[in-house]
């Protein structure tokens, strides 16, 4: 940063924040910090329903002021396509807007997950430090304590999430990958049940992503010995010009690639997801799904579009190949689950694998289908995780499929709701999956990646029959004597679901709305 | 052939400035919006609709068919230029240039279907209320076929590829629920999944033909695409033709993913009676006639059609004449009349009529067949096995009328369907001209032969001869709302052929859509005297095999060839082979590649559950490090590949 700085002026000036166009991000990093605040002083009975109050009042005000923001014509005057703010550290411009948007959005959906409360259903454990299976864990269950904390802890990593896609030089993204995913980390470990496996998704994540983040600093080296600058745009700049060894660019664009990979879950990086999605508490299981996945596209395409912009097809087939291994990989793999979790968790890396077309497409199409896959994806994995802590056995989530036999029969509206996010994944019309698939598709086809495409249906068409296997076990089966029972969702966990319905359905029926916005928000790509 | 290429371009091209639609037709949104609605009330009503449920599931397809009928008189009264009509429902996809709207055409082609689908399967609906009335989950039945009904309608009326494509999977899903109706049967939840199978390779073909029309034309709307096919090159429209080709293949049950059809026997009789005359099997036709466009470009996919069309028209007959079970025996016989409307439609424009006209025919006298069939079946305790039935000609007088009619109409007898309807394709096969015209043909001659005597024995085992069936049964006359459909089936059966065909008349009707043949044959060539001396015999010698010698209850040992029509001429086998064998390979593979796949998971978490951490301790490390490593290598891997397209 001090480079830039000293590039255009001697004198230091003061640095000059444009408070307004940063408010969504303020508003929810200060709400973390309040949210701290609660933790040390209020009483303990109260902890819980201001932290709830606090963090879904704080992310509905953050969409809203988005909103807001995206409604400003200032920032879009003379045909911009937004302002850098903050001394050029952030963007502000439409598609990061949307992203954004729609970044909180999933979040206030996963903190409904989050904060359903009930006994039998909360997803924490109440005393994190205490050792599995010892006699302090069971005094914290008969005490009814829980985790708070888990509020805040929220809070900064969506505020992280906010940023990542937003940051403009690699310094503020990197600092934004690290305030996202620290927080969950610690989350991660904090599962009620099985709680070997949880701590234990929790140390994978945290190791793998400690390696994930040195490759990615490692890339941002390169790239500043490249460019003499982290900026964006001046890597852009640099590119173009094309005088400084190019041998440090493309390095660096393949370490950066490698860090934004591994958050993205797309193969070989992807390692970590089914580990972690199944060891961690469901409600995070949910965040991460939806809300990392869209912020990590996000960071993406913005330096992929922007500082990488010019190389295109110098990028191209490395990312076709990591795209071709990403979706073939996730699906076949897919048909071996027999958790219901990690079948999500190989599904959402095959997911990741189609986005990933859409962002090799390198147009304002590719741009727009991304957001829109983004978008309508994000709400059917809530969803889905949703459904999942709702079907319990004794030992709390009925994972392994066997469980989920039958379920048509006892539950016919949770199995139907279930099978249609499913047949969303799957991507049959009607659904919002397909139209997100043939947007992206769409546009990669534009951008003459009509192999890919030819790859992504093939997938596709593997990808529903594991899908279709856990429908049959639904509705096709005998429900076993003393399987898994659906437990009546509190208003949280109802609202939830509903809400991932409702936009599955309606995505799916009427996408004309989002893909007008999408296209609209792409139209003139990110502010470099 | 350029001549009749040309010939069939104009009427299309007629066909292509399509009209908004009004008066009557302007609210064909409730041909979709019936049988929807009575999907949403049965199965979201839940139990509170038992009572009742079953009334509105016949309700809506017959409401659906009085519309059907308004609109279709309403065509009527427009000049035959005149009569392809469009309607906008809302824009499904408005994005700069790309327009996708969800809209429904109404053209005498789709009015056919229409006609098809809700006046067969109205029938179906009624019968389907005696046969499933002691079925504690009728009202989810009813459902099922209310949905399956939208969603073909949504097929044969969608005005852009997108949107049959949305009825084309909708049906794929609506039959999937129905075959594994039965679920308490494994075998019926096995066959639904096979059926999902063969239909999903064939979707995916269907999907590839969409995204490569979008990539070529830049719409995925009829008018779009049939306006810019001519100007692609060769190539690229016979590759989507051959796609295409790919998904009829998958929804029609043609070589080679046609093994699902006999396994979705295991349905209640009334979903085979819709899945095989009115709907689904109907579709992929549809859309090879649909895209005639296209496929006039293209005589390598036309041949390519022809080809699959006779070889499945062959298998199914072979496999019909080889079954015990009443059903799959029916079931190759669909295979088999389906094989012929697909050679008809691989003929170009000389044979698209007559494709559709095998169809509506075959419409009725296959849901006589199985309406039929059901009854028995319903009365004989669900038996199937046509060793065990004989004589029930006395028992069931009216019902054996009744398949006696659509037997007659199948086989071909004049003056009944099948003589109408199927010696003009095999007249237009051999008409082709050359080595592949003459084969085609005679495929067709055989295939007519076979027909014969598949019905004959059919006929034979099951009305004639002494009863095999246990003391025990007692079968009679079906009750009246499962014998009247059955009726007028039949009725329609006897006469389909001869109204269609007679003065040209579906001819004339369809032509501007779809083309008329460059030259007309008479009704009776020698083509249709040699099929029907074929027929004669072929019952004749049904007859001396079944009818004069005493039916063995047991199977008998059979010859090779018939062990292998039994067995549905391997085509499992080859399925498992090609298909199966395979992905079970990749998968593996790909599991072993990723470190620990399900072991690995259940070691984990039993070891979680038994507390032995140390073991854990070991496990995790071991999953770390082998992660790290592989982010390791892949890292080099790009890296590499960065600066190796530097170079």
């Amino acid at each position: 940063m001090s480079v830039t700085v000293a590039a255009t002026a001697s004198t230091i000036a003061a640095p000059h924040f444009e408070w307004s166009l940063l408010s969504p991000m303020l508003l929810v990093f200060g709400a973390a910090l309040a949210g701290v605040l609660i933790e040390a002083f209020a009483p303990r009975d109260l902890r819980r329903p201001m932290h709830v109050a606090l963090t879904l009042g704080s992310l509905a005000g953050a969409f809203v002021l988005t909103v807001v923001l995206a409604a400003k014509s200032s920032i879009f005057a003379a045909g911009k396509p937004g302002v850098v703010a903050a001394i050029g550290t952030v963007g502000v411009d439409r598609p990061t807007l949307f992203i954004q948007a729609t970044i909180l959005i999933l979040a206030f959906v996963s903190v409904l997950l989050i904060a359903e409360s009930s006994h039998e259903v909360s997803s924490f454990t109440p005393q994190a430090a205490a050792v599995p299976g010892s006699a302090e864990e069971r005094e914290g269950l008969l005490a009814g304590l829980s985790h708070t904390e888990v509020y805040p802890l929220t809070l900064f990593a969506v505020g992280g999430m906010l940023l990542f896609p937003a940051a403009n030089d690699l310094l503020t993204m990197f600092i934004a990958l690290e305030v996202l995913s620290l927080p969950l980390y610690l989350l991660c470990g904090l599962a009620r049940r099985r709680r070997l496996l949880s701590q234990e998704a929790a140390m994978k994540y945290f190791l793998l992503g400690a390696f994930s983040s040195a490759i990615f600093l490692f890339g941002i080296a390169m790239l500043y010995g490249y460019a003499g600058s982290v900026r964006l745009s001046a890597i852009a700049t640099a590119a173009q010009s094309g005088l400084a060894s190019s041998t440090l660019l493309y390095a660096g664009i393949a370490l950066l690639g490698v860090g934004l990979l591994f958050k993205v879950g797309a193969v070989p990086f992807q390692a970590w997801k089914p580990d972690v999605y199944q060891g961690s508490p469901t409600p995070i299981t949910a965040l991460m799904a939806s809300c990392t996945l869209v912020s990590a596209f996000g960071a993406l395409l913005r330096v992929f579009y922007v500082a990488f912009g010019q190389l295109t097809w110098d990028w191209r087939p490395a990312m076709w190949a990591v795209a071709i291994v990403t979706m073939m990989v996730g699906s076949i793999i897919a048909i071996t689950q027999t958790d219901v979790k990690r079948l999500l968790a190989y599904s959402s890396i095959a997911q990741a694998g189609y986005i990933l077309t859409g962002v090799i497409a390198a147009n304002a199409a590719g741009l727009s289908g991304s957001l829109f896959y983004l978008a309508a994806y994000g709400f059917a994995t809530i969803g889905a995780f949703a459904i999942v802590t709702l079907v319990r056995d004794r030992a709390g989530e009925a994972a392994h499929m066997s469980g989920w036999a039958g379920l048509g029969k006892r539950s016919p509206l949770v199995a139907g709701v279930f099978a249609l996010f499913l047949i969303a994944f799957a991507g049959i019309p009607l659904t919002s999956g397909f139209n997100g698939k043939f947007a992206v598709f769409r546009a990669a086809i534009q951008g003459g990646a009509l192999p890919l495409v030819i790859i992504g249906v093939i997938s596709s068409a593997i990808l529903a029959f594991p899908y279709v296997r856990v429908i049959v076990l639904m509705f096709f089966s005998e429900p076993a004597a003393e399987g898994p029972v659906v437990v009546r969702p509190s208003a949280y966990t109802g609202l939830a679901v509903a809400i991932g319905a409702a936009a599955t359905v309606v995505l799916g029926i009427i996408p004309e709305p989002l893909l007008s916005l999408a296209s609209h928000a792409a139209s003139q790509l990110f502010v470099r | 052939m350029t001549g009749s290429v040309h010939a069939a371009l104009v009427p299309h091209a007629a066909a292509l400035a399509s009209l908004h639609a009004t008066g009557i037709q302007a609210a064909a949104g409730l041909l979709l919006a019936f049988p929807l609605a009575g999907a949403v009330i049965l199965l979201l009503g839940g139990k509170r609709t038992n009572s009742w449920g079953h009334l509105v599931g016949v309700a809506m397809p017959v409401l659906a068919f009085a519309y059907g009928v308004a609109a279709f008189v309403q065509m009527l009264g427009y000049p035959a230029a005149q009569r392809s009509r469009e309607l906008t429902l809302y824009q499904f996809i408005d994005v700069g240039r790309f327009q996708v709207p969800f809209g429904l055409r109404l053209d005498p082609l789709s009015i056919c279907f229409v006609l098809l689908i809700t006046g067969v399967g109205s029938l179906i609906h009624i019968f389907a209320v005696g046969y499933m009335s002691h079925d504690p989950d009728r009202r989810r039945f009813f459902g099922y076929m209310n949905l399956f009904v939208a969603a073909m309608l949504l097929l044969v009326l969608a005005d852009n590829y997108l949107l049959l494509y949305t009825g084309w999977e909708g049906v794929g899903l609506a039959s999937y629920l129905l075959i594994g109706f039965w679920q308490y049967k494994d075998s019926a939840a096995v066959a639904a999944k096979k059926a999902f199978v063969a239909n999903r390779v064939g979707d995916a073909g269907l999907s590839l033909a969409i995204m490569l029309m979008f990539f070529q034309f830049g719409s995925v709307t009829f008018t779009g695409v049939f306006g810019a096919a001519p100007k692609a090159s060769n190539g690229v429209v016979t590759a989507i033709g051959l796609l295409l080709l790919l998904g009829a293949c998958g929804k029609s049950a043609q070589l080679p993913l046609q093994s699902w059809l006999l396994d979705a026997m295991e349905g209640p009789t009334p979903v085979s009676a819709l899945i095989h005359a009115a709907t689904m099997v109907t579709a992929g036709v549809y859309l090879i006639v649909r895209s005639g466009p296209i496929f006039n470009l293209t005589p390598d996919a036309r041949l390519a059609v022809a080809i699959v069309g006779a070889a499945t028209l062959l298998f199914g007959g072979i496999i019909g004449c080889a079954k015990d079970d009443i059903k799959k025996s029916l079931a190759g016989s669909t295979m088999s009349q389906i094989g012929y409307m697909t050679l008809a439609a691989g003929l170009g424009p000389a044979g698209y009529i007559f494709a559709i006209a095998q169809l509506l025919a075959h419409g009725f006298f296959k849901a006589t067949l199985f309406l039929t069939a059901g009854s028995v079946k319903h009365e004989m305790n669900d038996e199937v096995d046509m060793r065990r039935f004989g004589g029930l000609r006395v028992a069931m007088p009216i019902t054996f009328g009744a398949f006696f009619c659509a037997y007659l109409a199948i086989i071909g007898i004049p003056p009944f369907s099948a003589f109408f309807t199927k010696d003009p394709i095999i007249e237009a096969a051999f008409s082709r001209g050359g080595v592949s015209g003459a084969l085609l043909g005679t495929a067709a001659l055989i295939g007519a032969g076979i027909t014969s005597l598949y019905m004959t024995r059919m006929l034979l085992m099951t009305f004639t001869g002494r009863r095999r069936w246990d003391e025990g049964q007692h079968p009679h006359e079906a009750p009246p709302v499962m014998i009247w459909p059955a009726i007028l089936l039949a009725a329609g059966s006897l006469a389909a052929g001869a109204i269609f065909i007679i003065g040209s008349r579906l001819q004339d009707f369809l032509g501007p859509v779809i083309g008329v043949p460059p030259v007309s044959h008479g009704i009776f060539t020698v083509y249709g005297w040699a099929g029907l001396a074929l027929v004669i015999a072929a019952a004749g010698l049904a007859f001396v095999l079944y009818g004069r010698r005493e039916v063995p209850v047991a199977a008998p040992a059979a010859n090779p060839f018939t062990v292998a029509a039994r067995k549905d001429l391997y085509g499992d086998a080859i399925n498992e082979g090609l298909l199966m064998r395979p992905g079970q390979w990749l998968t593996r593979l790909s599991v072993y590649f990723d470190n620990r796949g399900v072991d690995g998971l259940v070691n984990t978490v039993a070891a979680a559950f038994g507390g032995s951490s140390g073991r854990m301790r070991k496990v995790q490390t071991g999953f770390v490090r082998s992660y790290a490593l592989s982010m390791l290598v892949g890292a080099v891997l790009l890296v590499g590949t960065f600066l190796l397209v530097r170079l």
